[in-house]
């Protein structure tokens, strides 16, 4: 078999039933196991011997001070730190039981699994509403145009955007205002219909009332979808997520359900780092 | 808010919908790679064809003449002698005189855009002065013939051979048609070249340098001199070398006020000849091969030259590399 | 006169001088617009647009053959120089090595500096000679060989100016890499790939030495690209240097056409753009 159609094979294994609406059954199998990864990017070592287990169905958040390489971990889920040049990545990250760095993983199919949101809402700036979101469906391939529009409405429909825009969706996808834009990256994000979402800070840019819309977002989504979120905010980790997991310069101190870290942190550096002695 | 959560799919729809997307193309990946390559690669190509084009067209010159072409004044296509020291002369002579006309206009006219004129105006006048760079070389001869001439006839040039008639440099007939008048013309097309890249020259000088003259307590002009043009020396002579590549192979305009004489004249109201006029001029006209070869060894020279100018010029501007200096060449 | 004084005065002389060189230099454009309009203006008529060059000596006639004659020439040669130009500037980019492309740049760039007749010389040995006959395809291949460099560095630019945000979010849909940079970024360098092409057309239009011995000229209508092709700097040039006074005024009125086409270009691209760097390549 050739790599892609190894690859295929993959993307086409039958789902397990594990679909339940509120939130992981402790059994099920965690989403990724990540087991003593490290990464450089060039001489500088930016994670350092992480080992984590994921669990799906759940929201998992990663807070640290800046630079504490929340972003680089989030970012080697679903290979895109791979884009920077000169980066060298050590340990194993399974995802549902797949090598996610074996030599035969296609990059693109894993991406197509495991999707991500941004910082900063990007939607094309040459496409309408509705081009943006079935963008990554037809530059994949689907033609189908009755099955590109339910794809649409139930991404948007998913992305709690359907209502305000179902009427625009020729409109450019720019002229919507910030939080509805990183709302539509997020249905841009979920119509190719991944297994997990990672999300980069992505409330960061917005408005307090835009933010507390992608926070009961991300609380619904849960249902369907795997969500790891990088942020900075504390109080924002304590409200969406399910675990929390605490890294301090490219080590993972701390991971812990979010409200055990947050009342009784084990370790000294965790609990100086949320009562706020460093940032 | 209500959010709608569809609950999943049963899985044979997600294995058909999943399956609908086409397994990626890392063929599309590599040949893109390989498509794009190959066309940038276009570039050398085309640097080895000219380069190979001219040495090959000039071969039976170079190995008739050898350097004695470029020592030798005559250009006798009948008895089948050519020398082109008068085409080298006429390059060097005109294109000096442009220099010395452009230079001083076009690095004050930049140091007037970027410290001294008044905001509101700036944008118009850089404008204009992109446009002075659109004017087709033939344009300018065309007016350079019909107005251009009749003018510096009637007026600055009987001026100058009353005043400054006694050097050798002003003396002699006065025909309108002139060496001087070359150097006028190529003059005019340089001077947005260079003006365009001064000005970016002066506007990549880090206001620090700026606002520290003017802490001391120095006028504007002393701001600009000390603070600014020091500076940006060595980017300003990048741009008068890149204005001087230019220079040298300006084509249309000269040979249509030149006078095309190929004479070694001290005298700058004597018409001249310059290195890319006489190919202008006589390619279409040469019927022996010996004759075509001279013409074409006089291409390989110029070229050279002109890389040779730029190569200078892109070293000098190396360190102000911004995307307009680099593409403000021809 | 104190110093402090001397000092004030030397600027404010300083500043007169400039403004004054700014002037000298701006000058010409009004100058040569300014004829062009007085002597052109008058002989841009319907005939100008619609008839043949009459023979010599005879008055009227037009520059229609050299009008088309210019068009097909543009053509012909955007087909060489676009497709190697944009393709050209992708590769610059977004793939290759850092010093790799300082070197394709560099060779670009000093592409960009010979003189426009040398491609002339050039081109008559690869496609004149060989097939003994001027012709219209020789005159595209010259022009079109010029435009190669000229558009591969302003493609470059603009697709550089594509903010990296873009490029990652389409990847991390696990769309590809080359269908990333076609359809998503190259579609969003879209308006500034075209204002280059635009500017390359607009600069080659009005070239005339690598036509001189390439396209060669044509008192006729031609549309053999094997054939000698008229185009309308070739016939300013050559009306100019005859002596024929109908045959100036006639050069007038092309150079007026030519001269405010190009002019047009540029100013549209510049509003289309809204860009204060776009330069007149």
């Amino acid at each position: 078999m050739t790599t892609a159609q190894v690859a295929t094979e993959i993307q086409l294994r039958p789902g397990e039933d594990e679909r339940s609406s509120a939130g992981a059954a402790p059994d099920s199998k965690p989403a990724f196991e990540v087991r003593n990864l490290s990464i450089w990017y060039g001489q500088k070592e930016a994670i350092h011997d992480v080992t984590i287990d994921i669990p799906r169905h759940n929201v998992t958040a990663i807070i640290g001070p800046s630079g504490c390489g929340k972003s680089t971990f989030l970012r080697c889920l679903n290979r895109m730190h791979e884009l920077v040049p000169n980066t060298r990545v050590e340990g194993k990250i399974l995802f549902q039981g797949e090598d996610l760095y074996s030599p035969g993983t296609d990059p693109t199919i894993v991406r197509r699994r495991i999707g991500m949101v941004f910082q900063k809402s990007n939607p094309f700036p040459t496409m309408s509403i509705e081009e943006n979101v079935i963008v990554g469906l037809r530059l994949n391939g689907l033609r189908n145009r009755r099955l590109l529009a339910e794809r649409t409405e139930k991404a948007l429909r998913m992305s709690a955007l359907w209502d305000e825009v179902k009427n625009d969706l020729h409109k450019p996808g720019m002229s919507l205002s910030g939080g509805q834009q990183q709302r539509l990256c997020i249905a841009r994000a979920i119509a190719i219909e991944p297994e997990v979402l990672l999300m980069d800070e992505p409330a960061s840019a917005l408005d307090p009332i835009a933010t507390m819309k992608i926070e009961e977002l991300i609380r619904e989504l849960r249902k369907n979808y795997t969500i790891v979120i990088v942020t900075h905010n504390m109080q924002q980790a304590t409200r969406v997520s399910d675990k929390t997991a605490f890294f301090y310069v490219g080590q993972l101190i701390e991971f812990d359900e979010t409200t055990r870290l947050f009342s009784h942190p084990k370790e000294k550096r965790t609990e100086d780092y949320i009562t706020g002695r460093f940032g | 808010m209500e959010v709608v959560v569809d609950p999943r799919a049963p899985p044979q729809f997600e294995k058909r919908a999943q399956g609908q997307l086409k397994p990626p193309s890392h063929f599309g990946d590599r040949a893109f790679e390989w498509l794009t390559l190959a066309m940038a690669l276009a570039v050398v190509v085309l640097i080895f064809l000219v380069g190979w084009q001219l040495a090959r067209g000039s071969n039976l010159a170079i190995k008739r003449f050898g350097f004695s072409f470029f020592s030798t004044s005559t250009w006798d296509p009948v008895a089948e002698q050519f020398g082109a020291w008068p085409f080298i002369y006429g390059t060097v002579v005109s294109s000096l005189i442009a220099l010395i006309i452009a230079v001083p206009l076009s690095i004050a006219t930049a140091v007037y855009l970027t410290e001294l004129a008044p905001l509101w105006i700036r944008q118009a006048l850089i404008s204009l002065v992109e446009m002075l760079a659109a004017i087709p070389s033939v344009i300018l001869g065309l007016w350079g013939i019909f107005v251009m001439i009749p003018w510096l006839r009637d007026y600055p040039f009987p001026f100058l051979k009353r005043t400054l008639g006694w050097t050798p440099f002003f003396s002699g007939p006065i025909y309108g048609t002139s060496m001087l008048a070359g150097g006028i013309v190529i003059a005019i097309m340089i001077m947005p070249i260079i003006t365009s890249v001064s000005r970016e020259i002066l506007r990549s000088v880090p206001n620090l340098q700026r606002e520290a003259a003017y802490a001391l307590g120095a006028t504007r002009w002393e701001v600009t001199r000390i603070a600014v043009l020091s500076y940006a020396k060595k980017g300003i002579f990048g741009a008068v070398i890149l204005g001087l590549g230019r220079a040298l192979g300006e084509t249309m305009a000269v040979t249509m006020v030149i006078g095309n004489t190929p004479e070694v004249a001290a005298s700058l109201f004597a018409p001249g000849y310059t290195l890319a006029s006489v190919i202008a001029n006589e390619f279409t006209e040469a019927t022996t091969d010996i004759y075509l070869n001279a013409l074409v060894e006089i291409g390989l020279v110029l070229f050279i030259i002109t890389i040779l100018a730029n190569l200078i010029a892109q070293v000098l501007l190396k360190t102000i590399a911004t995307a307009s200096t680099t593409r403000a060449v021809q | 006169m104190n110093n402090h004084r001397w000092r004030k005065i030397k600027s404010a002389l300083a500043s007169v001088i400039s403004f004054v060189s700014a002037v000298l230099v701006i000058a010409p454009l009004a100058l040569i617009f300014f004829h062009l309009i007085r002597n052109g203006a008058s002989s841009v008529n319907w005939a100008f647009f619609t008839e043949l060059p009459k023979p010599v000596g005879a008055a009227g006639g037009g520059m229609a053959n050299a009008i088309v004659g210019s068009f097909e020439l543009l053509g012909l040669a955007s087909l060489i120089g676009i497709p190697i130009g944009v393709l050209g500037g992708v590769y610059l980019a977004e793939y290759g090595t850092t010093r790799g492309n300082w070197a394709l740049r560099f060779i670009a760039d000093v592409l960009n500096g010979v003189p426009s007749i040398t491609w002339g010389v050039v081109v008559y040995g690869l496609a004149v000679l060989p097939f003994k006959g001027f012709s219209a395809f020789a005159g595209a291949l010259a022009l079109g060989l010029m435009m190669i460099p000229l558009i591969m560095r302003t493609t470059e630019e603009v697709v550089l100016l594509v903010p990296n945000g873009y490029r990652e979010a389409a990847l991390a849909l696990g769309i590809a890499r080359w269908k990333t940079i076609v359809h998503i970024v190259m579609k969003t360098a879209s308006k500034g790939i075209i204002t280059g092409i635009l500017l390359a057309l607009a600069r080659v239009a009005g070239e005339t030495a690598p036509l001189l011995f390439t396209a060669f000229g044509n008192r006729f209508w031609n549309h053999d690209p094997t054939q000698p092709i008229a185009a309308v700097p070739l016939q300013i040039f050559s009306y100019a240097i005859s002596p024929y006074d109908d045959w100036h005024r006639q050069a007038w009125a092309g150079a007026l056409v030519l001269l405010t086409t190009i002019f047009l270009i540029n100013v549209a691209v510049r509003v289309v753009t809204r860009d204060r760097t776009a330069r007149v390549i």
